[in-house]
């Protein structure tokens, strides 16, 4: 907050000056249009968490409460007898953690290859990549060819098969380029002269100046890995191999005309509360980073 | 290009030296992102010319090329068409509602809020983050026609809600709605960095020509934010052409398919009835439709400038 203020300060108050003459109470009005508006932003998630400790009947209730008449974790204790959760938390781990940490390898690698290197078919290479950019790994377009080769690897139902086809993306490389190109070549070659291997100057000199930039990368798939479905519904065919998203979805989904939704909401919550509490901590880096991105 | 400082006399060798160290670091990538990423792309349209099912996995051989049988049995399933029609809705209106609640959002927070900056920015940006099976599943508990809180909400407002995910009329309305709250905040954060970069001279300017807010806002701020704003629309688009997550969870495409959707059908051609030649005709129509779309807003948005 304060580092915003003094980054944007000059625009706010000279805007804030503006409006203030044109409406002399101030903005107040914004104030409560944009309050407003995270209400409608953040109440759904408020509710999920008031819902999830609320008792069957009361959630049947109407109108309904406010807040639950006794806090019970009932939902949770049910939630765990019916489904496996620790199990799917664990699936979606091993899933993200993969897939994040092969993005973050590779984009770092193929992205300096890109940026700094001449090799013949660097140019190829960076077609092929910027083609792709546009077709979204394991989407609609390619879901079915690759449950072909999965089928045929014999993968179909496992971890690799979910991790696979997400673990070189091309927007980490691209990204990585991006950044990396920033970075002067006097840097890399002194180094060079002094004898270094291009290994050495990527691992010493490069991936030092990275840091933001990757961990940037980093959050945004993991994210995205996180809260993936389309691919591990296709793939994932036993129940103790879902993740989380696939197993809330499959779970509201045999519930749809007489939810349980007290159970949904406490489903609800093993699978967003993580994130909301990872993105909180990580908040800076993200919306900046997402922003960043966006920009360049 | 980068490695000027090397001597040309010793040429040979160290072009062989170079391939192979970018070769060294590319190559673990390009193999998975070939096999992966790249060959099904390729793959997709080879096995949309085909009649694959399932007993084709594992004995190919029964395969035949039917030519364009599966695009012109696509084009004149019903299905299919109001699959691409949901799916176009989703488009033609969640894209522009997204994009200006985006701006409008970016602009406020911008320009006129000060305090708590930071925790609306937050906010704002929370549904971007969460799965969006969790979101849907919300959303139905909200959304329910007796007791829903929407629904109550209207009701303390003296008006009668619908049976909004029950009502092949609200269903779709209802999912765009769900897709615009969750992306707002996407196109907020890109569009806020957008603004904190336009460089205060023009402002300066603008303000010495006697513009005012409005005229500022119109002729200096939007043009500058063009760039942010094609980013952010292709973005959005992409993701919008292949909703499948909200009508999965919300309403199984339902009602009478009011809320199937194009990625729904091929889900289902492909693993429910494993028909994954029709399956993968319908995905590249898909995918035509992803780069029409594309090309067509590097073309408007940028081209106005």
């Amino acid at each position: 907050m304060s580092v915003e203020a003094s980054q944007g300060g000059r625009t706010d108050l000279e805007v804030t000056h503006h409006r203030s003459r044109r409406f002399p109470a101030g903005n107040w009005w914004l104030y409560v249009l944009v309050s407003l508006g995270l209400v409608v932003m953040v109440g759904p998630f408020v509710w999920m968490i008031l819902g999830s400790f609320k008792s069957q009947a009361e959630l049947l209730s109407v109108p309904p409460t406010w807040l639950p008449a006794n806090f019970s974790g009932d939902n949770f204790q049910r939630l765990f007898e019916r489904l496996d959760f620790p199990r799917y938390f664990l699936n979606s781990t091993v899933v993200a953690g993969f897939i994040t940490l092969a993005n973050v390898a590779f984009a770092s690698m193929v992205g300096y290859a890109l940026a700094k290197l001449s090799f013949a078919g660097r140019k190829t290479v960076l077609l092929l990549v910027l083609l792709t950019l546009m077709v979204p790994p394991a989407g609609p377009i390619t879901i079915v060819p690759l449950f072909i080769l999965m089928s045929k690897l014999n993968l179909v139902n496992s971890y690799a098969a979910v991790i696979l086809p997400f673990a070189a993306g091309p927007f980490g490389v691209f990204l990585m380029r991006q950044f990396i190109s920033t970075i002067p070549d006097d840097v890399l070659d002194a180094a060079r002269v002094d004898g270094a291997s291009e290994w050495t100057v990527f691992r010493r000199i490069v991936l030092p100046l990275l840091g933001p930039g990757l961990a940037a990368l980093g959050i945004f798939t993991f994210l995205q890995a996180w809260n993936g479905f389309l691919w591990p519904l296709v793939v994932l065919t036993s129940d103790e191999m879902y993740t989380l998203p696939v197993a809330l979805a499959t779970f509201a989904r045999e519930g749809q005309y007489q939810a349980d939704y007290g159970l949904l909401m406490a489903g609800s919550c093993m699978v967003v509360i993580p994130v909301v509490v990872v993105f909180l901590v990580l908040q800076r880096h993200f919306t900046q980073s997402i922003a960043m991105t966006g920009i360049k | 290009m980068a490695q000027s400082g090397a001597p040309a006399a010793s040429g040979r060798r160290l072009t062989r030296r170079n391939n192979l160290v970018g070769w060294a670091f590319t190559s673990p990538f390009l193999a998975i992102f070939g096999v992966f990423l790249a060959l099904p792309i390729v793959a997709s349209l080879i096995v949309s010319f085909t009649d694959f099912d399932l007993g084709d996995i594992s004995n190919p051989v029964g395969t035949d090329f039917i030519g364009l049988s599966n695009y012109s049995e696509a084009l004149a399933d019903p299905k299919f068409r109001k699959a691409a029609f949901n799916t176009g809705l989703f488009v033609v209106f969640g894209v522009p509602l997204t994009i200006l609640l985006g701006l409008a959002a970016s602009v406020a927070l911008n320009s006129g809020i000060r305090r708590f900056r930071a925790l609306f920015r937050v906010g704002y940006y929370l549904p971007v983050v969460t799965s969006i099976v969790a979101i849907a599943v919300i959303w139905r508990f909200m959304l329910q026609p007796e007791g829903g809180v929407v629904n109550v909400m209207l009701g303390y407002l003296g008006m009668e809600g619908p049976n909004w995910l029950g009502s092949s009329t609200f269903a779709m309305p209802s999912i765009i709605a769900l897709g615009v709250w969750r992306n707002m905040g996407f196109v907020m954060v890109i569009l806020l960095a957008a603004l904190q970069g336009i460089d205060e001279q023009y402002y300066d300017a603008a303000k010495v020509d006697g513009a005012r807010p409005w005229q500022t806002f119109r002729y200096v701020t939007l043009p500058l934010l063009r760039p942010g704003m094609l980013f952010a629309a292709v973005i959005t688009s992409i993701g919008y052409l292949q909703v499948m997550e909200e009508p999965f969870v919300m309403t199984a495409g339902g009602p009478l398919n009011s809320t199937l959707t194009l990625t729904m059908y091929v889900y289902e051609q492909g693993f429910h009835f494993f028909n994954l030649g029709y399956a993968s005709a319908m995905a590249y129509l898909l995918f035509i439709a992803i780069a029409l779309l594309t090309a067509l807003q590097f073309r408007v948005l940028r081209t106005q400038t």
